[in-house]
């Protein structure tokens, strides 16, 4: 049994961690969460040139062709530093999307693009409140053109362009739904930032009014396709938020060995062990997920569904344990402006809803289970 | 990153399968793989006469201890052969229960402080279950804070003289040898004054009393000793390091990788697949989904991290700290699962008659042992202490009864 990135990849992620220190300290991350940029674009050209923005993506189209299980441990450290880019959105999501489903002249097209970073991208799937649903997309495909709101969109507004899912039928089945690759530079789409939990990443709506759009894979496989999409985008993410929890801890690690009070260290207090003790757990449990989800993304297994469910469910609790633990062992001053603490906080919630929140993916852990147990 | 066995591992786990296969006693099987936390039932068969039948069997073909030298009963195998083998064991490693203190903290303590001739006498029939070890350690003042223990061993010729009380001994009722742990010197700080002997628990002066447990059953005692005899020679590490004999012990109850820890997960999956609840199948109601699902993560978080432990025996390597969760998750887990289940029944759930009750009770049996689960063997707390001092670096909690001699310290809380 070999259960364990290589020795090749661990050196990729230690190389990765030690660019993203330099380049992404918590003070570039303040930068966007402040400011009106949307992204850290010096960062994002930065990740380009490292090569980390196509490591999965074929060399043909301009990647290095490295392959997922490289992608999953670049996606831990961008977790961890909290990286203000849209290398989810681009990466996980667009990407995948055009590798799955995208013709040959679309990836000759947009691929090249996302590997060298002149090209953001993103999913345009959500229609106010609500979990990935067939019945919940009203946006209308016609003639090639696409007409409604999708809001909201992660990066939608400094994306150069977007996957849509859009409606083309009325029979109540998956197949109503088709998705289109729409060019946002090209007009008929209007984007306006919302304000949002976590400002250190864009997100936004989109109206779309006569928008020409291009079909992505076949018309009647729109919503199968954004399935296995949001599966492979979800061990992904799953990654990145392993990565932030780890992080947390850490920081909640340090403070506790630093901070002096009763005269003690606050970490040699049970109170205060018995928290950072249940948030490694929390952190160890969803990184061991991570790992089965990072296996099957990466041999394409028949369990990925159920693999990037499990993973996505158990990393998104340790983040947002790990976060919201991390200020409670600061006290006061984690609920400062000025420690970092809050950061962490707002990207956990953030990402815990960014793909599908949690009911929906423990509702598809179990459906999952559920089906493979009568097969 | 594959699951793949290395050549060597995949002959040797053929090699286990095919013995397994031709000589498990597979009529207890389906009961074997049907037990649960709190109930191990064998139809028409005492449970102890199957396990050590089996264990015996094992032994005689070099199957026991797997990880022990030969020349002790063992076979001398890699610490991944010896996963290798209780995955093949399969529900048969049930069988194994009543070996698991003697096999996983005796054998280990003899191997480490024992003599030459001690080992090679009592080692062999102790890995073949001829005969059974108990540990006696928990004291009615010593549980979390094993070190407060107050039995006492004083020196007298070659013998030690032995008084005091032990609790919470595993298996005491039918085990033929135990190890002690002893105070030998009350006038030096508490760590410091242990020594610790292994001993016949037939030697006279020895009473077992079962512990009628809160669940009913039986498997704990309380151990008396009364000027009970130990020869000199049945010391194990020298007169006051008791303490540190005992943490190689207590090592080796919390290294125990591969042993799968019971959640209750796969049975809960399966009654919900087979309920019904209005009509419907439970498994179909969102809200017990939620509920499976975070335990669903839970399991597999477990399974994967043992995954991740096992890779590292695969190369060779220490496992990680990783595997320090599993008992400290499981244990309330198991307990949130049985209530849930039980919650699931409505009303009923409170019949825990196995011919009247849902799935023959599996799982009132289940609530009712459940909670001994998070204090054997190191309580929660201990566990998170443990986490929070060697994973993550946290300093020791300041201890106010580490430099005084044993016999000051306070021994009532109030009054």
């Amino acid at each position: 049994m070999n259960f364990e990135f290589s020795d090749d990849q661990k050196q990729l992620r230690d190389q990765a961690r030690r660019f993203l220190a330099e380049k992404c300290p918590p003070k570039a991350v303040r930068a966007v969460l402040e400011g009106s940029a949307g992204y850290d674009k010096a960062l994002w050209s930065g990740l380009a040139e490292m090569g980390f923005l196509g490591v999965a993506i074929p060399e043909e189209f301009g990647g290095t062709g490295a392959g997922h299980l490289e992608l999953c441990v670049i996606a831990e450290e961008m977790g961890r530093a909290l990286a203000p880019v849209p290398f989810s959105s681009t990466v996980y999501l667009a990407a995948e999307a055009l590798m799955l489903a995208g013709s040959d002249a679309q990836k000759q097209k947009w691929l090249p693009k996302i590997a060298s970073g002149e090209a953001v991208g993103a999913l345009a799937l959500f229609e106010g409140p609500g979990n990935p649903s067939p019945q919940a997309i009203k946006v209308a495909a016609a003639n090639g053109v696409l007409n409604g709101v999708k809001k909201p969109v992660a990066d939608g507004a400094i994306a150069d362009f977007a996957i849509v899912a859009a409606r083309v039928g009325s029979s109540g089945r998956e197949t109503d739904i088709a998705l289109y690759l729409v060019d946002l530079k090209a007009g008929g789409v209007e984007a306006k930032t919302l304000t949002n939990v976590d400002p250190s990443r864009n997100q936004a709506e989109l109206t779309f009014k006569n928008c020409k759009a291009e079909p992505l894979g076949a018309a009647n496989e729109g919503w199968s396709i954004l399935t296995r999409v949001l599966d492979r985008a979800a061990v992904l993410m799953a990654f990145e938020q392993v990565g932030g929890a780890d992080r947390a801890l850490e920081m909640g690690r340090d403070y506790a060995l630093d901070r002096i009070a009763f005269g003690r260290q606050i970490g040699s207090f049970q109170a205060i062990k018995h928290i950072l003790a249940d948030m490694y757990v929390a952190a160890t449990l969803a990184r061991s997920n991570c790992y089965y989800g990072a296996w099957a993304l990466s041999t394409n297994a028949g369990e990925l569904g159920e693999a990037a469910a499990t993973a996505r469910i158990s990393a998104t609790q340790a983040f947002q344990h790990c976060s919201k633990q991390n200020i409670q062992v600061h006290g006061g001053m984690g609920f400062t402006w000025e420690f970092d603490c809050h950061l962490y906080y707002r990207r956990s919630n953030a990402l815990a809803l960014s793909l599908g929140s949690l009911s929906y993916w423990e509702d598809q852990l179990i459906e999952r289970m559920r089906k493979k147990n009568v097969a | 990153m594959n699951f793949d066995d290395t050549p060597q591992e995949a002959a040797f786990r053929a090699e286990a399968r095919a013995w397994i296969a031709a000589n498990a006693p597979k009529q207890y099987e389906d009961e074997l793989a049907k037990a649960s936390l709190g109930r191990l039932v064998l139809s028409g068969a005492n449970v102890l006469d199957v396990a050590k039948a089996w264990q015996k069997k094992k032994a005689d073909a070099g199957w026991a201890c797997l990880h022990w030298p030969k020349e002790y009963g063992g076979r001398g195998s890699s610490p991944i052969e010896r996963v290798i083998w209780q995955q093949e064991e399969g529900a048969f490693g049930k069988l194994s229960r009543m070996f698991i203190i003697g096999h996983g903290m005796c054998g280990p303590t003899m191997m480490a402080y024992a003599s030459e001739e001690h080992k090679r006498n009592y080692l062999p029939p102790l890995a073949s279950g001829e005969k059974v070890w108990c540990q006696l350690f928990s004291e009615p003042a010593g549980g979390s804070d094993v070190a407060g223990l107050r039995t006492r061993a004083e020196r007298d010729g070659d013998d030690w003289v032995i008084n005091g009380q032990k609790i919470w001994t595993s298996g005491a009722h039918y085990s033929d040898y135990g190890i002690l742990i002893t105070r030998t010197d009350p006038t030096v700080p508490k760590h410091k004054g242990l020594t610790m002997f292994f001993l016949d628990m037939k030697s006279p002066g020895v009473e077992i009393k079962p512990i009628k447990q809160a669940n009913g059953q039986s498997e704990f005692n309380e151990v008396y000793f009364t000027d009970v005899r130990i020869p000199d020679s049945q010391r194990l590490g020298a007169v006051g390091d008791g303490w540190n004999v005992s943490l190689t012990t207590l090592m080796n109850e919390r290294m125990s990788i591969g042993a799968s820890v019971a959640t209750g997960f796969p049975e809960l999956f399966d009654y919900c697949n087979d309920l019904v609840i209005d009509g419907a199948p439970a498994i179909d109601d969102r809200a017990v989904r939620a509920k499976l699902a975070n335990w669903a993560v839970k399991a597999s978080g477990l399974k994967y991290t043992a995954f991740r432990s096992i890779s590292a025996l695969s190369r060779g390597e220490r496992p990680g700290p990783e595997n320090s969760i599993g008992k400290l998750v499981a244990g309330s887990m198991i307990q949130e699962v049985a209530t849930y289940a039980l919650d699931l029944q409505g009303a009923a759930g409170v019949v825990s008659d196995p011919a009247q009750a849902e799935v023959a009770g599996k799982f009132q049996a289940m609530l009712l042992r459940s909670p001994a689960t998070r204090v054997e063997g190191g309580t929660d707390e201990i566990l998170r202490n443990i986490i929070a001092e060697r994973v993550l670096g946290l300093p020791g909690d300041i201890r106010v009864d580490k430099d005084v001699p044993f016999n000051k310290i306070p021994t009532k809380g109030r009054g």
